[in-house]
């Protein structure tokens, strides 16, 4: 099976891959948007996206900056590429560089990885470097903690990340408070990886979002991805970092393509990102909400607001500093997620925010999370449980009344 | 290629119906002549749980167990015949029977400790258990690791841990082995490879599963090809019926990993006779099932455990794969010290009581003359010294500073994130004196 995989194509072996999941992909889809959109993929882009309600803002989708960005790809330097393949390429470079780093997790050696991100890995170093481990995650996330104390530098795949909701006690009290228990004599340099969030009707334990979950044990980094360039740039920061590093991809965005540079760089663990400078509100988002909160930002800007857009990359801890900054600039702050409402990484942004920067706000915070559902499969449900573009142009436009 | 290596190396352990014909003269321990005959040890338990109505439906042990497996009887029936019979020298002897006191001392020094107030919340003692901390472990290098439970104070000395380490952090100290941070049931030190007590059952033995993949990777992708370091995971009876346990045998002997499984088998997990939880109580018969060796060994006699663990070590560290090993033994004090330890029967207790790993230990070296009387008493009062010079210590530590509170939560300090003033968290001048925020 897994020869059959490797023989074809990178797009071909992905969509074979999920198809072996049931869940169907957006293969078609791929082609004509990523295409169109450069560095911009617009998830919901299939039938559903055209079809009335969301309809609407799907054809300004799309910031004027990424939009320049992408068109002159062709002539730019460096090379396009798919953000698993980005997350590959930081993964490779990393374990060339250093023969410490491993990677271990189900399916992850001669299967390629169920999302295709250690692909050709195995061949290449090995399968002790790149081991399949049996469906065993509590055991297997506790064997990287061993390996991490006794120094290796190994990177667990959750094959999905709600799996890894059954090594949860090893993520939490070994990975994440050893180094604390042990007085700082052992470090545990691992990263924790894998496919979250909400997919397209992938059922409820498969489309969780388990940032809320782990953003409370002490000693974890938490870092989401949401472009090829900061795919691998995170990744190999995760890698390097002492500490242990939950990084999370969504898995509606490993199809993403973006030019991203051919030298060598690292993205800071700890620090946001500018996606679009603006002056009337600070909108803060992460993973694939960014694109949600772009596709409303092109309806804004045509309806008179300029809102900036940070994707606040880092989890836990917060990079209050660019945070703070933005919120000194406008005075409004929407926070746009995924997770889950209560207790969510919203929650704890809103916390931070009005505990450090209170008197520059001219309006309540106001925080889009995802409903307090199990989410559910139909693809009308699903749509409600998550926040649409629409609802983000309300709100700032509400905001932006007060 | 699983198949292929188990079935050619891994000699099972007896079939059931036949173990019966090893036991008491098994030429293996015969030369033991202090301790009981071994059927009394398996047999006895048996019988007192029988008389108790509350267990009879209980399932019962198969008679008498004493499953070494063919790998360790035939090697020991060769090196035993032409030297001396005797088990161990005289240097090997002092040198487990003083780790042996150590532990016991240090212990009841611990309990002590516990009632007038010097340490707190749960406090598990190894007492009676010696025999397995000092067989197995005083036959480590230093590079090995051992992995441990919430039982783990011994486990820790025997590695080489200084007592004053240990103490202090039992008393919360900075000068403690984890600086006060750890506590009772989190002993760890780097220095002698000691992965940590784990406190929850099971979660220790992935993490010394990959610890020993850590050697194997080191001489195989590293090209370290003078590591042998071996990994040591112990855990008890209760851990047995956790799937952990079943993951990692399974996983230790899919990649022929250098570890030894030590279960202290002492038959209660807290309140739970493990007669009452374990469908097939002897569980040394699992790693035949994994397709490793399983070996069943008296707990309570630290020559019979050192017998084991030298084969079982050497195993690992010749690349040959993992073992397991059960170790029946009793402990002599409660689950805790917070247990009142009522439920066990007073019989039960009485009759493991007889069976102290230490006392069978000094008879067997007077009579076989390796140390007299005065000798052993030289190093009992020279551990009573170790172990009053450890409370000493611990009480005249300093206590952790506040400073110290938000130290080693990241193991990268730029993990605290940047501040609303554009820097580090962790270069805030306020930030080691526990005043900033994580």
């Amino acid at each position: 099976m897994a020869s059959i995989f490797q023989a074809v194509g990178a797009a071909t072996a992905l969509s074979s891959s999920n198809s072996f999941d049931s869940k169907k992909f957006y293969l078609s889809s791929r082609k004509s948007v990523s295409e169109r959109k450069g560095s911009i993929f617009v998830v919901r882009s299939d039938g559903r996206m055209n079809s009335g309600r969301v309809g609407k803002l799907v054809t300004n989708a799309v910031a004027t900056k990424a939009d320049s960005a992408a068109a002159s790809t062709a002539s730019k330097p460096g090379h396009e590429l798919l953000l698993f393949e980005a997350l590959r390429e930081g993964l490779e470079e990393e374990m060339d560089r250093d023969p410490r780093v491993c990677v271990m997790g189900e399916d992850v050696g001669h299967y390629g990885g169920s999302y295709k991100v250690t692909k050709g890995l195995a061949p290449k170093y090995g399968d002790l470097r790149v081991l399949d481990t049996p469906i065993a995650e509590n055991s297997f996330t506790g064997m990287a903690i061993g390996a991490a104390m006794t120094g290796l530098r190994p990177i667990v795949e959750g094959m999905n990340m709600g799996f890894l909701l059954l090594a949860f006690n090893q993520i939490s009290n070994n990975c994440g408070m050893l180094h604390y228990t042990s007085g700082g004599q052992f470090t545990i340099p691992v990263v924790i990886r894998g496919p979250g969030g909400v997919g397209r009707q992938l059922g409820a334990e498969h489309s969780q979002r388990l940032e809320s979950y782990f953003q409370s044990i002490p000693g974890i980094q938490m870092v989401a991805c949401s472009t090829p360039y900061n795919a691998k740039g995170l990744m190999k920061a995760a890698i390097r970092s002492e500490n242990p590093v939950i990084l999370f991809e969504h898995v509606l965005l490993y199809n993403l393509k973006e030019r991203i540079p051919d030298e060598e760089y690292i993205c800071n663990l700890e620090e946001a990102e500018m996606v679009r400078p603006g002056e009337h509100i600070t909108i803060l988002t992460y993973s694939r909400m960014r694109y949600h909160v772009m596709q409303a930002a092109k309806t804004l800007v045509n309806k008179g607001y300029d809102p900036e857009v940070i994707d606040i990359r880092s989890l836990k801890p917060f990079d209050l500093h660019t945070i703070g900054n933005s919120v000194k600039k406008t005075h409004r702050v929407l926070i746009v997620e995924e997770c889950m409402r209560t207790g969510g990484i919203g929650a704890s942004l809103t916390a931070a925010i009005t505990e450090n920067f209170h008197d520059y706000l001219d309006a309540p915070i106001v925080c889009l999370s995802s409903q307090d559902v199990p989410t559910p499969y139909a693809g009308t449900l699903e749509e409600f449980t998550i926040v649409q573009p629409a609802q983000i142009v309300t709100a700032v436009e509400q905001l932006c009344q007060q | 290629m699983a198949s292929s290596f188990s079935a050619a190396k891994i000699t099972q352990p007896l079939p059931l119906n036949t173990t019966n014909t090893r036991s008491p003269d098994n030429p293996l321990f015969s030369s033991f002549k202090s301790a009981p005959p071994a059927s009394s040890f398996l047999g006895s338990t048996h019988k007192l749980r029988i008389q108790r109505p509350a267990s009879a439906r209980a399932q019962t042990r198969s008679g008498t167990v004493v499953a070494v497996s063919d790998v360790v009887k035939e090697k020991k029936l060769k090196s035993n015949a032409p030297t001396s019979n005797l088990l161990i020298t005289k240097e090997e002897g002092l040198e487990v029977y003083e780790d042996m006191i150590l532990g016991r001392a240090f212990e009841d020094m611990c309990a002590q400790m516990y009632y007038r107030g010097k340490m707190f919340g749960f406090v598990h003692l190894y007492n009676g258990q010696e025999a397995i901390s000092s067989g197995f472990i005083k036959l480590l290098k230093k590079e090995d690791s051992v992995v441990s439970t919430y039982r783990d104070h011994v486990h820790a000395l025997s590695k080489g841990v200084p007592a004053r380490a240990v103490m202090s952090e039992l008393f919360g100290k900075a000068t403690g082995c984890c600086r006060g941070q750890g506590g009772s049931m989190h002993m760890f030190s780097k220095e002698h490879n000691v992965l940590g007590g784990f406190a929850f059952i099971g979660e220790g033995i992935p993490v010394a599963t990959g610890a020993a993949f850590t050697s194997k990777y080191k001489r195989e992708v590293l090209k370290e090809g003078d590591c042998d370091h071996v990994t040591l995971a112990f855990f008890g009876d209760g851990t047995c019926n956790n799937g952990q346990f079943f993951e990692c045998l399974n996983m230790a002997a899919l990649w022929k990993l250098p570890i030894v499984f030590v279960v202290e088998n002492n038959l209660w997990a807290i309140g739970m006779s493990h007669l009452r939880a374990t469908s097939d109580p002897q569980i040394w018969k699992k790693g035949p099932a994994f397709g490793m060796p399983g070996v069943h060994v008296d707990g309570m006699d630290v020559l019979k455990v050192r017998e084991v663990a030298k084969e079982a070590i050497g195993r690992a560290r010749r690349g040959e794969g993992p073992t397991l090993v059960e170790c029946e033994t009793y402990r002599f004090r409660g689950h805790s010290l917070a247990d009142p330890d009522e439920l066990r029967d007073p019989a039960e207790k009485a009759h493991y009581a007889t069976r102290d790993p230490i006392t069978s230990l000094k008879k067997y070296m007077i009579d076989n003359k390796l140390a007299s009387e005065a000798e052993l008493k030289a190093i009992e009062k020279k551990i009573d010294e170790v172990v009053e010079e450890a409370v000493e210590f611990a009480e005249e530590s300093p206590a952790p500073s506040r400073s110290q509170l938000l130290e080693n939560v990241f193991a990268d300090p730029k993990g605290f994130g940047i501040g609303p003033d554009g820097r580090y968290r962790c270069e805030d001048p306020k930030f080691t004196e526990g005043t900033a925020h994580v």
